[in-house]
């Protein structure tokens, strides 16, 4: 697994492959993650609206979607778009962008896992804390800003953060359809020289470097979202004096 | 349709399919049980390591996050092309090794939910550090990371589905094999339908059990 890894030689020639392997992959599955998660972050939020929504027909259309998508692998619905998705616009030789295919794959998959939480994050808040807010005169906007939503924002952060970590991951399997990522050109590379103890190092720790923040983001929201919430001091001196 | 369902669902693509099937379920069972053994040395490392083994723990903290943080499809492809042996042999070893990290986090965060007192109370009644570890803290840890760990081995089934990139016999490579005879759209997504079909049985049904049991556990 690591035969030659210490091979001075081996590394030059990674050195030279560099500029022209690793950064475009690098650069590429920064590309794919960054736009992939706003996709994500759209039909969650979307998804996870319809699923805490009165109307029955929105709530069985997000469940659908949710079960569907989280208990199928993420290279089957790859595959499946890479194959089926050209054929289905046109006949003739049309081929769709690894980037949008990429995107579309990462996008629809993690939206599925991001509207678990979004929903969660809504159930979270008990319904009397809505009635209560009503009975002291706060408007609906006024409930939601001051007292709901800085409640879920603080329990879906965390997993929020998980999420955005395995989508990153998870944009490597663009590597099963020539996707132009990362993990393309590492396999590509690696398979070329038969240096693969360096190439797939090199990978892992790029791609460690990408994630890392990412986790420990996440440490630091699991370990906030745990404290207990401190009241806000009221300025209440000075409006008597006004008044 | 019907002439395409027939031309695609031979007896023998059918069964070429299955035994695919069939090897996935093996290597997922395989991973699992391994990834369960290493992942609970791994917590018990972590959580108990104290004074001149503290250096362990925090490898243990290292191997975790490091596999945290890199694609699971990285390691498949660094352990197929760099360890010789048996290709079924190395995709579950492959697997068990992020799986292993993952499943530490698990069992670590049951640990933790486990009182301390409980460990004074044992000691108390005689019980050494590792029967108290046997008889006490394992079972109850176990009982409560019941459904993260099943929702882990949803993962792993659908890990699994990587192994194609290195051209294991298991359900998607055989699937793509069929495909590559295939040049009709409806044909393609018959396949396609079927492959997700057979995924979903497996992984729904654990999934309710896992709701199932997590209602359980809530209304006690």
């Amino acid at each position: 697994m690591i035969k030659g890894l210490f091979d001075g030689k081996r590394w030059s020639a990674l050195f030279a492959a560099f500029p022209e392997y690793y950064i475009p992959g690098f650069l590429m599955t920064l590309k794919i993650s960054l736009v992939g998660l706003a996709v994500a972050l759209v039909l969650g939020v979307i998804f996870g609206m319809f699923s805490s929504s009165k109307w029955k027909l929105l709530k069985i259309i997000s469940r659908i979607y949710v079960e569907f998508i989280q208990n199928t692998p993420l290279a089957l619905q790859v595959m499946c778009y890479y194959s089926v998705l050209p054929m289905l616009f046109s006949s003739s030789g049309f081929r769709i962008p690894k980037f949008v295919l990429g995107v579309i794959g990462v996008g629809v998959y993690h939206g599925a896992y991001i509207s678990e939480v979004i929903r969660t994050g809504i159930e979270a808040v008990p319904k009397g804390q809505s009635e209560a807010a009503a009975s002291q005169g706060f408007s609906y906007l006024e409930t939601m800003y001051h007292i709901i939503l800085p409640q879920t924002i603080k329990i879906i952060m965390p997993p929020l953060a998980n999420q955005a970590l395995n989508l990153v991951k998870n944009t490597s399997i663009l590597a099963m359809v020539a996707g132009m990522d990362l993990m393309y050109f590492t396999d590509s590379w690696g398979a070329d020289r038969g240096y693969f103890a360096q190439a797939y190092f090199t990978s892992a720790v790029m791609y460690f470097i990408i994630c890392f923040p990412l986790a420990r983001l996440a440490r630091y929201l699991e370990i906030r979202s745990m404290r207990l919430p401190v009241a806000k001091k009221l300025d209440i001196q000075a409006d008597e004096e006004a008044v | 349709m019907i002439e395409l369902f027939q031309q695609i669902f031979t007896p023998a693509n059918v069964l070429f399919m299955l035994k695919g099937l069939q090897m996935t379920v093996m290597i997922a069972v395989l991973a699992t049980i391994l990834s369960i053994f290493f992942g609970t040395i791994l917590a018990l490392i972590r959580t108990y390591s104290s004074g001149k083994w503290k250096w362990a723990g925090t490898l243990v903290a290292v191997y975790t996050e490091f596999f945290r943080c890199t694609p699971n499809l990285l390691w498949i492809l660094w352990i197929y092309f760099t360890v010789k042996g048996n290709k079924v042999g190395v995709s579950v070893f492959a697997i068990t090794l992020f799986t292993s990290a993952v499943m530490a986090e698990i069992f670590r965060g049951g640990l933790n939910s486990i009182p301390k007192g409980q460990f004074e109370g044992a000691q108390s009644q005689g019980f050494s550090f590792l029967q108290t570890l046997w008889y006490i803290v394992l079972p109850q840890t176990y009982k409560k990371v019941i459904p993260a760990l099943l929702s882990q081995v949803i993962t792993i089934i659908k890990d699994t589905s990587f192994l194609k990139m290195v051209d294991v016999a298991e359900f998607m490579r055989n699937c793509a094999v069929v495909l590559g005879s295939i040049y009709d759209v409806r044909g393609m997504l018959l396949l396609f339908a079927f492959e997700a079909i057979c995924y979903f049985t497996i992984c729904f049904a654990l999934s309710c059990v896992v709701r199932g049991y997590q209602k359980t556990i809530v209304t006690g």
